[in-house]
C-alpha cells in the first residue's frame, strides 16, 4: 500500500514533527517505500500464533509499595530548558 | 616493551599488577594515541582530565591491596550511557547538552571495577544506523583503509562506530557498546575487533537512553575475545532497576575459554546462503566450518526458515517501541527547546530541529505501525512473526550447541555508499537481526581480510544465557584465524 501525502502528514502530526510541504513530499516516498517492504510480513502464515512482545520469561518484579527514590527537585530540574520555582515551565496552554 | 597502546586488557591487568607502568602511564599512552587519531571523530566528547584522575585513584587503590577486575584500563563509553556530570547524547542534537544526574548501571559496574573513562563515544543517532554516518556530531572514520582505493573514507559501521573504531586504532583498550539489530557485531566486524552482544537481560539497560527496549542490549568491544569476557563479566548482573534484567547468576566468562570445543555441535543455518553474497565471504564462511572440525567439534546444516522475514519483522518493532521511547523528547524537561507560540508548535518545532532524517523516518513508520487501524496489521503480526523467529531458533538448538555464520553480508564500504536507499542501509544486518528479535548471546570475532584489505567477522550465536559456549567457540575461531592486521 502505496501512503499518500495527506497520510504522512496525519503521522508527521500524531508524530509531533512539524514538517513543511518540501519535508513532506521527501519523506512520504520514503516511509511509503518501507510500508511496502514491510508488507512481506503478510505471506506468514500466524494462524494460531501467539504475539511475542518480549522474550524475557520472567514475571514482573513486585516490591513493597513505599517511597524508595527521589526528593531531588534540583536534580531532575538541572537539565530543563526552563524552570522556576521547582516547575517546569512550558507555554501557556489555558486561555 | 611492547607499546602500551596495542597490549591486550588481559596483558595490561598483569602488567600493571607487576609494576611495570602505571595506570597514570597507561592513560597517558592512550591519551595521546587519542591526539594522533582525533580526525576519526571517534569520541563526541573526551574526558581527559577525569581520565586522568580516574587513573590516579586507580593507583592508589592499587598500591592499598584493593584490585577491581578491570583495575586501571583505559575505556571508551558509548554516548549512550548516561554518565554522571559528562554530557550524554545519543548523538542527537535534540540532546544536545544534556548532563545526567546520574550514572547508568553498566557505567557504575565497570568503575566500581576501577576502570577508567576516556571519553563518550560517537554512534549514529540513536543507535539508528548501520554506518556511523547519522551522527549529529559527523561520521566516523575507520581507522582501516581499502588498499584498492587508499583515498576512500570508510564506514566503520554501526551504530557503536565510534567504539569500534576507537578499539580497532588502539585509542582504548575496550568499549562498551549497545546492540538492537547488529550495533555492536556489525562494527566490530567492519573494525577487527571482537564484540559481543550477550543475551537479553544480563545487563541492566538503566541509564542507557532507550531506542527499542525489547531489543535493546548492552555489550562489550575488545581486540580479543578474553578481554570481552572479562568486559561483560564486569558489566553483567541483575539490577531491581530494570525489570527485564535477569536474576541469573554471572559466570567468570574467560574459565569458558578452554581451547577445546570437542563435543560439540555446531550448526550451519541454509537460509543464511542469501543470494548475491560475495564469493569472498562464502569463503569466510566456509574456512570457519573448517576450523571447526579441525578443532573436534562437528557442524550440522540446521534451518531456519523465517529468516527472510527478519529484517522486516524488526523494522516494524523497533521503530514502533522507538516512536514510543522517543516520545518523551519534547523540550520540556531535557535537551533542545525551540521555543514556539503554544505548546503542541513547542514540541513540534523542537522535534523536527532536534531529531535526523533517519530517526524521523523510523519514528513516521513507528507511529504509523501502531496508528489505529494499523495496529493488527503491522504490529501485532510483525510479533507473531517474531515468535516463529524465536521458535526456528530453539528448534536449531536441539541439533547443536551453537550457530556460524558470516556477521554482515559484506565487508566494510566508503561513507556515503549505502546512503541512497534506507532498505539498502538495512540489508547490513541481514545476519544479526534474527539474533535479537530472540534475544540470543551473538558474538563477532574478526576471522579473515577480503580482498580490499579489510576485515571480514563470523558470528557465534548461542543459546540464551550460555555465553560461556559463545565465548568458548569464538576463542578456538580466534586462535585458528590468526588475524593479527591492524589498520595503518
Amino acid at each position: 500500500m502505496s501512503l499518500d501525502k495527506a497520510t504522512v502528514k496525519k503521522v508527521a502530526g500524531l508524530a509531533r514533527l512539524a514538517m513543511n510541504d518540501e519535508q513532506l513530499d521527501r519523506m512520504a516516498p520514503q516511509v511509503s517505500g518501507i510500508i511496502n517492504w514491510i508488507e512481506q510480513l503478510a505471506e506468514v502464515n500466524t494462524d494460531n500464533v501467539e504475539p511475542l512482545s518480549s522474550v524475557v520469561d520472567i514475571t514482573l518484579p513486585l516490591r513493597k509499595d513505599e517511597v524508595n527514590d527521589g526528593g531531588y527537585v534540583e536534580k531532575v530540574l538541572a537539565n530543563a530548558p526552563e524552570a522556576t520555582q521547582g516547575y517546569f515551565v512550558v507555554p501557556k496552554i489555558v486561555e | 616493551m611492547t607499546e602500551l597502546t596495542s597490549l591486550t586488557i588481559a596483558a595490561a591487568l598483569k602488567g600493571l599488577e607487576k609494576g611495570d607502568f602505571t595506570a597514570v602511564e597507561l592513560t597517558q599512552a592512550h591519551l595521546d594515541k587519542m591526539d594522533k587519531y582525533r580526525a576519526l571523530n571517534a569520541f563526541i566528547v573526551e574526558t581527559p582530565d577525569l581520565a586522568k584522575k580516574q587513573a590516579q585513584e586507580s593507583d592508589k587503590r592499587r598500591a592499598s591491596g584493593t584490585v577491581g577486575a578491570l583495575e586501571g584500563i583505559p575505556l571508551g563509553i558509548k554516548d549512550l550511557f548516561c554518565t554522571k556530570g559528562v554530557q550524554t547524547t545519543a548523538a542527537s542534537h535534540i540532546l544536545e547538552g544534556f548532563i545526567p544526574q546520574y550514572e547508568s548501571t553498566v557505567t557504575s559496574k565497570l568503575f566500581e571495577d576501577g576502570a577508567i573513562m576516556l571519553g563518550k563515544m560517537n554512534l549514529d543517532e540513536f543507535a539508528m544506523g548501520s554506518s556511523n554516518t547519522t551522527s549529529y556530531f559527523g561520521n566516523v572514520i575507520s581507522p582501516w583503509k581499502n588498499k584498492n582505493k587508499p583515498d576512500a573514507q570508510l564506514v566503520p559501521g554501526g551504530s557503536s562506530g565510534g567504539s569500534a573504531a576507537a578499539v580497532s586504532a588502539g585509542m582504548v583498550m575496550g568499549a562498551t557498546g549497545t546492540d538492537t539489530g547488529g550495533s555492536i557485531r556489525q562494527p566490530a566486524a567492519f573494525c577487527g575487533i571482537s564484540g559481543i552482544k550477550p543475551t537479553y537481560g544480563r545487563c541492566s539497560r538503566w541509564g542507557i537512553v532507550a531506542f527499542a527496549s525489547s531489543l535493546d542490549q548492552a555489550g562489550t568491544f575488545a581486540r580479543t575475545v578474553e578481554d570481552n569476557a572479562i568486559m561483560l563479566r564486569s558489566m553483567s548482573g541483575h539490577d531491581p532497576k530494570d525489570s527485564t534484567s535477569a536474576k541469573i547468576a554471572v559466570p567468570d566468562f574467560t574459565k569458558a575459554l578452554t581451547g577445546d570445543i570437542r563435543g560439540k555441535t555446531v550448526g550451519i543455518p541454509k537460509e543464511y546462503r542469501v543470494d548475491g553474497m560475495p564469493a569472498e565471504i562464502e569463503k569466510l564462511w566456509q574456512q570457519g566450518i573448517d576450523w571447526i572440525h579441525a578443532s573436534g567439534a562437528k557442524t550440522v546444516e540446521v534451518s531456519l526458515p523465517h529468516t527472510k522475514y527478519a529484517l522486516a519483522t524488526y523494522y516494524v518493532i523497533a521503530p514502533a517501541e522507538a516512536s514510543s521511547n522517543l516520545a518523551r523528547y519534547d523540550g520540556v524537561r531535557y535537551g533542545l527547546r525551540i521555543p514556539s507560540e503554544n505548546l503542541r508548535e513547542t514540541y513540534e518545532k523542537t522535534r523536527a530541529e532536534g531529531f535526523g532524517d533517519e530517526v524521523k523516518r523510523r519514528i513516521m513508520i513507528g507511529t504509523y505501525v501502531l496508528s489505529a487501524g494499523y495496529y493488527d496489521a503491522y504490529y501485532i503480526k510483525a510479533q507473531k512473526v517474531r515468535r516463529l523467529i524465536v521458535n526456528d531458533f530453539m528448534n536449531a538448538f536441539e541439533k547443536c550447541d551453537v550457530l556460524l555464520t558470516p556477521t554482515a553480508p559484506s565487508g566494510p564500504f566508503a561513507i556515503g555508499e549505502n546512503d541512497d536507499d534506507p532498505i539498502k542501509m538495512y540489508l547490513n544486518d541481514v545476519f544479526t537481526v534474527p539474533a535479537s528479535l530472540a534475544g540470543l548471546p551473538g558474538m563477532s570475532v574478526p576471522a579473515g581480510l577480503d580482498a580490499d584489505s579489510l576485515p571480514l567477522g563470523l558470528q557465534i550465536i548461542g543459546r540464551p544465557w550460555d555465553e560461556e559456549t559463545v565465548f568458548k567457540v569464538a576463542g578456538v575461531i580466534e586462535s585458528l584465524a590468526q588475524f593479527t592486521h591492524r589498520p595503518a
